[in-house]
């Protein structure tokens, strides 16, 4: 009998070392595009972490006042005093992105934020209670989901009228139907999971089993899907102070910034370019974490 | 197919009614009074605003007041502008087909580059072409298409003077458009293709094919392809219900005419029967869009037609 395992031992590793060799080569590749994969969710971190530091402090960083009005200086191209130029004002376009930073980053978090949280919630309630709670949350759902996102935050907005809690309100209420779906998607997953029911016939309460049980479980998919979410959120937000809807202050956010430029293309491409690339850039470096956190946590996909 | 159809139309009838609930709610129930946006507060004395109020029937219960609009929509009357009485809707189908017109366009770019780099990506993994159509993808969920669009008017407008900057008449306003519109929608193909394509690759039915010698190349675009490309439809039909969405800002930004831009427009006037009028105008539409992708969806993959 013990011979008999030993064979079997044996030929299993035999098999294996095969696999192995075979493997070796495509495994080698893979393992350099995981690590260059990782360097650019590092970098993108990296940035990220900059933009934060931005939108704190902006008066450490940026060479001038947003709201100096160099008069000498006015549409200066890119130089050596203003490194990305000046507008018909005579702002630093520099300062002027530095501090749009802060409005712009606060407009993304907090909408994703309050969408999480709302939807996360809605979503929770509608896998966990089933029955006709499910329905009724999960139909309003789908009605939110008939108009496209853009629009439906252009609409709330348009009715809210400009500010910054409006945008926000806005952005999250459109983002709401999906975070719900994702959330209440894993959760009835789990819900008929062989250790749930374990813990329950244990005799844990409702709120223990979804506390340390269900949750920790579901959340993976809705923090991918948020990470993913901000870069869209700061996209609408920048598109809604384009078009008028955003903030009103002094201090212009990014899609302001912008939109304040485009009268000025002809005679100052550097006014609309920096604020844009800006935005590309955060919501380019908030994708590739996304994008990694998926790989990372959802291994379904082996893309 | 039949009783499918028939499922699906119901069901997007339900939908539409939903959406007009919504549009309908969003005003009636959000603060913010229409009538103070109308008339300056500081002249207008609290009779005038009660009179104007009365006039509109916005001194109405909610159900009347939904009862009054979805009435006049049933008979094809989405209102009057408050800035100009023009009635709205007449106003929104002749601007429309430059909207569809832009719509149309920018997915077919969107939909020929996102389908053959997302393959060329799957087929070649990890080979060059799959890290340009990569970069190319995440670039193009990436970026404002009010920045892209002004970045395209910089370029090829002012710099070489290739295609104008503004306007709506002739093939040549569109291109630009188009392509700032397509490039969003092109990322999200790429990227849906790519994984899509993949995931079929590593089915038990391709590892057969390739146990009985068949070529990689007939695997590839006769079978994974075929297979690959059924949830594209639905991502391309979504993108196509995205990209009317994104026309307002588009549209704004090359100054042509069409729904978007009445919509800018009027959320700039707070005009709020015009506003109401071109999102529920545009969410009949992106129904639409979606029952076409469904059925069309049925008669592509016959095992979803034996289903029902």
């Amino acid at each position: 009998m013990k011979a008999l395992f030993g064979i079997a031992t044996v030929n299993r590793r035999d098999a294996a070392n095969h696999a192995l060799q075979a493997e070796s080569q495509g495994w080698k590749k893979q393992k350099r595009q995981q690590w260059f994969s990782l360097l650019l969710a590092g970098l993108a971190s990296a940035l990220v972490a900059l933009l934060i530091v931005f939108a704190l402090v902006p008066q450490w960083i940026a060479p001038y006042s947003p709201t100096a009005m160099m008069t000498d200086r006015i549409l200066q191209p890119p130089g050596t005093a203003n490194w990305l130029g000046t507008d018909y004002f005579g702002r630093d376009i520099l300062s002027l992105v530095i501090y749009g930073t802060r409005v712009s980053l606060l407009i993304g978090f907090s909408s994703v934020l309050a969408g999480v949280l709302a939807g996360g919630i809605l979503g929770a309630l509608a896998g966990y209670a089933g029955g006709w709670t499910d329905t009724i949350i999960m139909r309003m759902m789908d009605i939110l989901m008939t108009i496209p996102g853009v629009l439906l935050a252009l609409a709330i907005a348009a009715a809210l009228g400009p500010g910054l809690p409006n945008i926000v309100l806005a952005i999250a209420a459109a983002s709401i139907p999906g975070y719900a779906r994702v959330m209440r998607g894993g959760i009835v997953g789990l819900r008929t999971r062989g250790y749930i029911e374990s813990a329950r016939a244990l005799g844990a309460s409702n709120w223990h089993v979804i506390r340390r049980h269900i949750l920790p479980n579901a959340v993976s998919p809705v923090l991918v899907m948020a990470t993913i979410g901000l870069g869209s959120s700061i996209l609408t937000g920048a598109g809604l102070s384009f078009l008028g809807l955003g903030t009103v202050s002094e201090i212009p956010d990014w899609g302001a910034l912008l939109s304040q430029g485009r009268g000025y293309l002809t005679v100052a491409w550097w006014i609309c370019t920096f604020p844009g690339l800006a935005i590309t850039s955060f919501v380019l470096a908030v994708n590739l974490i996304g994008d990694e956190l998926r790989d990372r946590l959802d291994p379904r996909v082996g893309a | 197919m039949l009783r499918l159809a028939g499922i699906r139309i119901i069901s997007s009838l339900l939908v539409v009614l939903g959406s007009l609930i919504l549009v309908f709610a969003i005003f009636y129930l959000l603060p913010g009074d229409p009538v103070l946006s109308m008339i300056d507060p500081t002249y207008a004395t609290a009779e005038m605003i009660q009179n104007l109020r009365v006039q509109l029937g916005l001194d109405q219960p909610f159900y009347i007041q939904f009862w009054h609009y979805l009435s006049g929509i049933l008979r094809g009357d989405f209102g009057v502008s408050m800035l100009n009485s023009e009635p709205v809707l007449p106003k929104i189908l002749a601007h429309f087909p430059a909207t569809l017109m832009l719509t149309l366009t920018s997915t077919l770019i969107a939909a020929v580059i996102g389908v053959i780099l997302g393959v060329l990506s799957a087929v070649h993994r990890n080979g060059w072409i799959d890290v340009l159509a990569r970069i190319i993808g995440l670039f193009g969920i990436s970026m404002p298409t009010f920045w892209s669009g002004i970045l395209l008017i910089l370029i090829f407008s002012i710099q070489l003077g290739w295609f104008p900057a503004m306007g709506s008449d002739g093939w040549q306003t569109l291109v630009l458009p188009s392509i700032a519109l397509g490039i969003v929608g092109a990322g999200f193909i790429i990227r849906m293709v790519r994984t899509s394509m993949l995931e079929v690759i590593h089915e038990p039915f391709i590892t057969t094919l390739r146990a009985k010698g068949i070529s990689e190349r007939v695997i590839m675009y006769r079978h994974a392809l075929r297979n690959a490309l059924i949830p594209v439809v639905t991502v391309v039909g979504m993108q196509l219900g995205e990209m009317l969405a994104g026309t307002v800002v588009i549209e704004t930004v090359f100054s042509r005419q069409g729904i978007g831009r009445i919509l800018a427009d009027a959320i700039m006037g707070r005009d709020i029967p015009v506003v109401q009028g071109v999102v529920f105008f545009t969410a009949i539409v992106y129904v639409l869009i979606n029952l076409i992708v469904d059925l069309s969806y049925a008669y592509i993959d016959p095992r979803i037609r034996r289903s029902t």
